[in-house]
């Protein structure tokens, strides 16, 4: 075995591992969180009967819970070992908020909080809100031939 | 029954959408947050050429919670806005639609600065 086969043989024995049980994390933890979603949103259907209000209410209350567990430095501590199980759901976003808001504290309220929050929640608003407008455009071009 | 069986489905689909964000982090150089950005872009497209709405009435918060949920509610609170006021629509319905959510980030996020300070990172 020559040198760059070895090293071919050590990058897929080293790597191999760590992604199944990434995945598998990945996958319990993410679907727990999506699984507490669909609780919720059970429940404020229920409770409202409102599509519109039960999908803000779901989406308050993870976030709600999210926050105060980020703040309690506990979502950090499960966000190690679930990695996207942890950053994909909205709780994920509320997460990048408020850990970005809390860390740069020591910068002052307005450049700090204020202006940091935003690190990682800005882009994803402002790509969705691009993408939306994209398809707002698309969907009322088509909707004037219909 | 129907509703023990849309629990597993919320968790299944819900895990699967994690699983595929976690191959694409550990498989490419993207970062979390780019990976975030691609998913809420993915929701918009899957809304707007009609799968994702399917998937949402299959697995429900399996569904909506992941941020492609995120996605969804941009396209569809666009579509519905595009309905009712015309091209504004493309404008106002997106953030109308996921307001509470943002406002709710924000909100909350700033109380949490406010009570708690970073813990050192290991």
């Amino acid at each position: 075995m020559d040198k760059s086969s070895y090293s071919d043989y050590v990058k897929k024995k080293a790597k191999k591992s760590p992604i199944a049980r990434d995945c598998i994390f990945a996958f319990i933890i993410g679907g727990a969180i999506c699984t507490l979603g669909h609780s919720l949103r059970q429940l404020y259907t229920y409770l409202t009967g409102d599509e519109e209000i039960t999908s803000s209410l779901v989406c308050t209350t993870l976030i709600f819970l999210s926050v105060l567990l980020t703040g309690l430095g506990i979502y950090d501590k499960i966000a190690s070992k679930a990695g996207a199980g942890t950053i994909v759901p909205i709780t994920g976003f509320a997460n990048a908020v408020s850990s970005a808001a809390i860390d740069n504290k020591s910068e002052g309220y307005v450049l700090g909080v204020g202006a940091k929050m935003f690190i990682i929640a800005g882009p994803v608003i402002v790509f969705g809100m691009l993408s939306g407008a994209i398809y707002g455009v698309i969907y009322y071009i088509t909707s004037l031939f219909a | 029954m129907d509703t023990f069986l849309s629990y597993i489905y919320a968790f299944l689909v819900g895990g699967i959408i994690c699983v595929i964000a976690q191959i694409l982090i550990d498989k490419t150089k993207l970062s979390p947050a780019r990976i975030l950005v691609i998913y809420v872009c993915a929701g918009v497209l899957l809304t707007g050429i009609g799968i994702y709405q399917p998937l949402v009435d299959f697995a429900g918060g399996g569904a909506t919670t992941p941020l492609t949920g995120f996605g969804y509610s941009i396209a569809k609170g666009v579509r519905k806005a595009v309905d009712e006021k015309g091209l504004l629509g493309a404008l106002t319905g997106g953030l109308t639609a996921t307001s509470a959510g943002i406002a709710a980030a924000i909100i909350f996020g700033f109380i949490a600065s406010l009570i708690f300070s970073s813990k050192p990172k290991r």
